[in-house]
């Protein structure tokens, strides 16, 4: 993969291309897409069944609903997790065989003879033609986040089904459906992006709303990352030397490549690699050391200011030295960990140790997250299920690089569903650890405190700590999957390496250093409970017992990694957006113009001081942070989804497609019924971030509070009311939104009028590419490329007799 | 012989993707199309090509998905 395929690897074709013999069948014939210069451009979409594939998709069918079927009953024993994993995939594969199908025949009406944004404009920059796999991969990639990660985790306290009900079935019918779509029209739209659409399609006023939203937004979605990445970092030496030592990492990479190597990335990316596993190991060293422990143990505080002034730094510094090397890593570990993942479930074969529903499904005082199943379970799985920040990524880079319409579908629906997988897995995670386990690490101290009558902190020595929580855990009435009371519960190996499952405040203490921490209690946000799941997935195939250690802190820096990629990124698109917003003031015009570098310092000052507060507040809260972080975060993107269903529906009313209008509004509506009233009880009522705001304003007046403790009550208060008042913000933006989309489609509708040229669709251009549609070419597909291949030499060597 | 076949085109395979997902296979592009385009003509060296690229890169944030 060196200088040896530097070059010659441009002339490796992508593989299967051959020789063109004219053998089509009629009916194949049929389905060949010609332009007018008889070049075979496309293939009809049509589903063409064989005796072979139904039998496939009839066994398919039933695996899923055997699978269903286990997941909802069992009671009283224990379940494989394997389980989960065969019910994703089947569930998947059904919807994105007949469901996405349906959609790209009744709404898309996708046609290969139109040119893509790709074809039109084809710059040589944005707009260049990527192999359908690779813009798969990409797309994926842009859309991946630490997002699917957390939300799992703290829903899974309510038991596993209403979560992997809403995880597929959110994703069939709403969030792969969403993103399929918004690639759709901004494929169809010269890969215009979202605000953009919305202006010319709903006009200025709806256009402006969602730009100022998704500034707001992309705050907040930061704030929470960087505080879940806060909460796994604080008091873990290792965990800060191994992600502090990323950055100078980056810089090697950065160099490597700038003056040794130019433009060998996959070297740089292995070079890395290699770095990255050394400094992990090395951090076990660190954690270990009495010397240097100390200087790495940082509290939340300490971590916030470090971050701050970390991604002011990347902001500044040239992108080669820091951000691109350090995406290379996150791409690098998005994709490779997942596979190492699946292939870990499936050798671990982990036993899930939650119910299907538990007691505090039926409660809205649960400790993970405050408020009832509905709506709450709903916003808190949000970026696995259906996200609507995944509506700016498709259409941004991914529609400009699409080769055929009919890939839309593949590349959409697709990596989306993988996506939900990746929640799936997270779910997995949290459900086969013991419920005694999971409850101690993801409740905060003030929770373990109050339920245990012991009062703990951070600063209590992991024995009180880990006597509380089991103390805790015994005083919560919830029942595990055989029906009995919850225990704390840790399977490990004893001193001579036997099996043993240690119980109570041991097992807290036998994780923790299992995993090379000094204490697991009080752990929140869910990183934490994902990295120990992780490990003891990956620890069965590789390294054992011995590498668990290893593999807590590989995917505690794989969420980590994420979540700074997050960082600088928000904070440069943070920029972009602010400087355009303060650009349609007129006397504030210059801020449009990117190359002015006064300007570019005072919108990267706005967008760190945006976040960097809010995750102030967020570390300051004594509750935790993550439960007052969690429904906003959750709320702001699910509204996202809405305006993105909002601005589709609007497009499907305009092309008149009335009897397929559902399609988009179904998840519109649920997804509006959800993110309303769970925005009204965030406002009003006893879990309204203003009851808590009056909570702490008595007990502030009451005097009873001082030092920290006082200090830390103003912030929550300030952050109650700031959460508060977006909750608000939201509340009334998206209403708005909402009303001027459905005045828009009952206009369209009564007015009558109907196609492409009432959309701000570009007209028809004929196309002269053909590449396959689906993720493996077909038969029929392979011949096309064949005539194509053929065609276009003899179109060429007739150009060059004419000239 | 056809198994050491196989191998090697899955290799290859294995290759062409990570040089197209990388970006590394850019320039290649590049120098296809130029080739196409412009017969006759010097291209960019690799080295311009990619500082033409950050440049252009910088002033086109791409949006990421945050979550």
């Amino acid at each position: 993969m060196t200088s040896a395929t530097g070059t010659a690897g441009a002339r490796i074709p992508a593989p299967g291309k051959l020789e063109f013999t004219d053998d089509y069948t009629p009916a194949e014939e049929e389905r060949v897409i010609r332009n007018s210069k008889g070049l075979p451009v496309g293939v009809k979409p049509k589903m063409v069944w064989t005796w072979p594939k139904a039998v496939v998709w009839a066994v398919v069918a039933i695996v899923c609903a055997i699978g269903w079927s286990v997941l909802a009953v069992s009671r009283g024993e224990e379940i494989s997790a394997i389980w989960f994993v065969v019910v994703a995939l089947c569930s998947y594969a059904i919807a994105y065989r007949f469901y996405a199908y349906y959609i790209q025949i009744k709404i898309m009406r996708t046609n290969d003879a139109n040119a893509t944004p790709a074809e039109r404009v084809h710059d040589g920059a944005n707009f260049e033609r990527t192999d359908r796999r690779v813009l798969f991969g990409q797309h994926f990639a842009g859309i991946s986040g630490a997002g699917p990660l957390v939300g799992p985790i703290l829903a899974a306290q309510m038991g596993y089904l209403p979560s992997t009900m809403w995880i597929i079935l959110g994703v069939i019918f709403a969030g792969a459906v969403q993103d399929m779509l918004m690639l759709w029209i901004s494929a169809k739209r010269r890969g215009r992006s979202f605000g953009q659409m919305a202006t010319d399609e709903m006009g200025k006023f709806g256009g402006t709303i969602l730009s100022v939203f998704l500034v707001v937004m992309t705050a907040i979605a930061m704030a929470f990352l960087a505080l879940v990445a806060v909460k796994a970092m604080a008091s873990s030496p290792w965990a800060v030397f191994s992600i502090g030592m990323t950055i100078p990492i980056a810089l090697i990479m950065g160099c490597y490549q700038r003056f040794l190597r130019p433009g060998r990335v996959i070297e740089t990316t292995i070079l890395g690699f290699v770095l990255l596993v050394i400094d992990i190991v090395a951090g076990g060293y660190i954690a270990d050391s009495p010397v240097l422990a100390p200087i790495f143990t940082l509290t939340g505080k300490q971590l916030v200011i470090a971050l701050v002034i970390y991604s002011f730094a990347a902001a500044a510094l040239p992108h080669w030295l820091l951000v691109t090397p350090r995406d290379y890593l996150s791409t690098l570990m998005k994709i490779g960990t997942l596979i190492l993942l699946v292939i870990g479930i499936i050798i671990a074969n982990p036993m899930v140790k939650v119910p299907a529903i538990t007691e505090l499904a039926g409660v809205s005082t649960g400790p993970t997250f405050s408020g009832n199943l509905f709506p709450f379970l709903f916003i808190t799985i949000a970026c696995g299920a259906l996200s609507g920040f995944h509506g700016a990524v498709s259409s941004g880079l991914t529609p400009k690089a699409l080769e055929k319409e009919n890939q839309i579908r593949m590349i959409g629906y697709g990596s989306m569903l993988v996506e939900s997988f990746t929640a799936i897995i997270a779910l997995i995670a949290a459900i086969t650890v013991s419920q005694g386990v999971y409850f101690s690490t993801n409740m905060s101290a003030l929770q373990i405190s109050k339920a245990s009558g012991v009062t703990v902190s951070a600063t209590s020595t992991p024995k009180q700590q880990a006597d509380a929580a089991v103390k805790a855990v015994n005083s919560m009435k919830v029942s595990n999957i055989k029906g009995e009371q919850m225990k704390v519960t840790w399977d490990s190996v004893d001193d001579n390496g036997n099996a043993k499952t240690y119980e109570g405040s041991e097992a807290l203490e036998k994780a923790a250093s299992d995993i090379g921490e000094k204490t697991i209690v009080s752990r929140t946000g869910g990183a934490t409970t994902f990295a120990m799941g992780m490990a003891s997935f990956l620890k069965s195939f590789l390294g054992g017992h011995n590498a668990m250690a290893f593999w807590y802190h590989f995917a505690i820096m794989f969420e980590a990694l994420f979540i700074l990629t997050t960082v600088d990124n928000g904070t440069r698109v943070a920029r972009y957006q602010i400087g355009e917003l303060l650009g349609n003031v007129r006397r504030l015009k210059r801020f449009a113009d990117p190359t002015w570098k006064i300007g570019n310092v005072i919108t990267t000052l706005i967008a760190v001081a945006l976040w960097g507060s809010m995750l102030w507040m967020g570390v300051a809260d004594t509750n935790g942070g993550i439960n007052a972080m969690v429904p906003i975060f959750g709320i702001s993107n699910q509204l996202l989804a809405a305006a993105c269903f909002v601005l589709v529906t609007v497009c499907v009313a305009k092309l008149g497609y009335k009897k397929y209008l559902w399609i988009p509004i179904v998840p519109l509506v649920w997804d509006v019924a959800v993110t309303f009233t769970a925005d009204f009880q965030k406002i009003f009522g006893p879990l309204s971030y203003f009851t808590v705001a009056a909570n702490y304003k008595t007990q502030i007046a009451s005097g009873a509070l001082s030092g920290e403790a006082l200090t830390n009550a103003k912030a929550a208060l300030s952050n109650a009311y700031l959460d508060g008042f977006l909750s608000v913000f939201f509340m009334v933006m998206m209403g708005v939104f909402v009303i001027v989309g459905v005045v828009q489609v009952v206009r369209i509708l009564a007015r009558g009028k109907f196609g492409v040229e009432t959309t701000s669709e570009e007209p028809f251009v004929e196309s002269e590419w053909f590449a396959p549609s689906s993720l493996v070419a077909t038969k029929l597909e392979k011949k096309v490329q064949r005539e194509y291949s053929a065609k276009l030499q003899e179109l060429r060597q007739a150009a060059q007799a004419t000239a | 012989m056809d198994i050491a076949d196989k191998a090697r085109k899955i290799w290859q395979g294995i290759v062409w993707y990570m040089r197209e997902i990388s970006g590394e296979a850019r320039y290649d592009h590049y120098l296809e199309r130029f080739g196409e385009e412009h017969p006759g003509e010097t291209p960019m060296s690799e080295v311009e090509f990619l500082r033409a690229r950050e440049e252009y890169d910088k002033y086109h944030p791409n949006t990421g998905c945050c979550c």
